[in-house]
């Protein structure tokens, strides 16, 4: 069950991937990445089946930078928003030359 | 039966990412990514990380996913019926790419050697037995990761005040 939970972790990852590079809703860029994370996380339970206990603490880490990350993200989202009226990334110009 | 529930629950977990992935409105797409940490934690059961699934319901299903819905509720995202979709050679391009990665991964995870049996199971199962689902965790991380988790606490002060002073109006 853990062999095929790393494959499963691997589908998940690509889905985000995906996502990520076919939305352009920055709300849903931000949920891709957390789909990615959890996957990585999955990868973590998964190998603890093998190697030992760390794997789980390491997942413990993982979820407290993401939920810092989203925090954050959604911070700027917000901040955004008030200027362009707007969470589609092509209108995110701000930095073209 | 455990196998049986893996595979449903993976089923509803892959289900779930596409549903994201696919969904029109930003809050189907959050309902469906909720599905997916529900069956995540079912799955980490499975797995016996029973703390674990524990604290990916509390913190993702519940905390980050609260957030992410009011923030959509705050912007009034709902109403966009348009799709945000990219361009047909946006798809093109970011199926090949996520293609490319799910085999090199799945290449190196089926190569012969990669993943060497180093009892751990038995130590989990072990660790569960002598000490409960938290201690199991605890021990380790209070015993040889203190200072990451120290500084995943300063990470999370700094995140709070960084949240706070982006997200606030100028006064």
């Amino acid at each position: 069950m853990a062999d095929q939970s790393l494959f499963l972790a691997v589908i998940l990852f690509a889905i985000g991937t995906v996502g990520v590079l076919v939305r352009r809703n920055a709300i849903i860029l931000f949920m891709c990445i957390e789909l990615m994370l959890n996957a990585v996380n999955l990868a973590f339970v998964a190998f603890s089946r093998s190697v030992g206990i760390e794997g789980q603490v390491f997942v413990f880490f993982v979820m407290t930078v993401a939920a810092a990350e989203a925090a954050v993200g959604l911070a700027i989202i917000i901040s955004i928003f008030r200027h362009l009226e707007s969470v589609d990334v092509k209108d995110f110009n701000l930095l073209r030359g | 039966m455990t196998t049986l529930l893996w595979y449903i629950f993976a089923a509803l977990a892959i289900g779930g990412g596409v549903g994201m992935v696919m969904g029109r409105q930003p809050v189907a797409s959050l309902l469906s990514l909720v599905l997916t940490f529900f069956s995540l934690a079912a799955i980490y059961i499975l797995l016996e990380a029973h703390f674990i699934a524990a604290v990916q319901i509390i913190v993702y299903a519940g905390a980050i996913m609260v957030l992410f819905l009011f923030v959509i509720m705050l912007l009034n995202l709902g109403h966009d019926y348009r799709a945000d979709l990219r361009g047909l050679a946006w798809i093109v391009v970011g199926s090949v790419s996520a293609g490319v990665i799910g085999y090199m991964l799945s290449r190196a995870l089926t190569t012969e050697g990669a993943i060497v049996d180093q009892g751990g199971a038995e130590m989990i199962d072990a660790a569960l037995r002598n000490h409960n689902a938290v201690g199991a965790i605890a021990l380790p991380m209070f015993r040889d990761y203190v200072v990451p988790f120290e500084l995943t606490a300063v990470l999370l002060l700094v995140a709070m005040v960084g949240a706070v002073l982006l997200a606030k109006r100028r006064v």
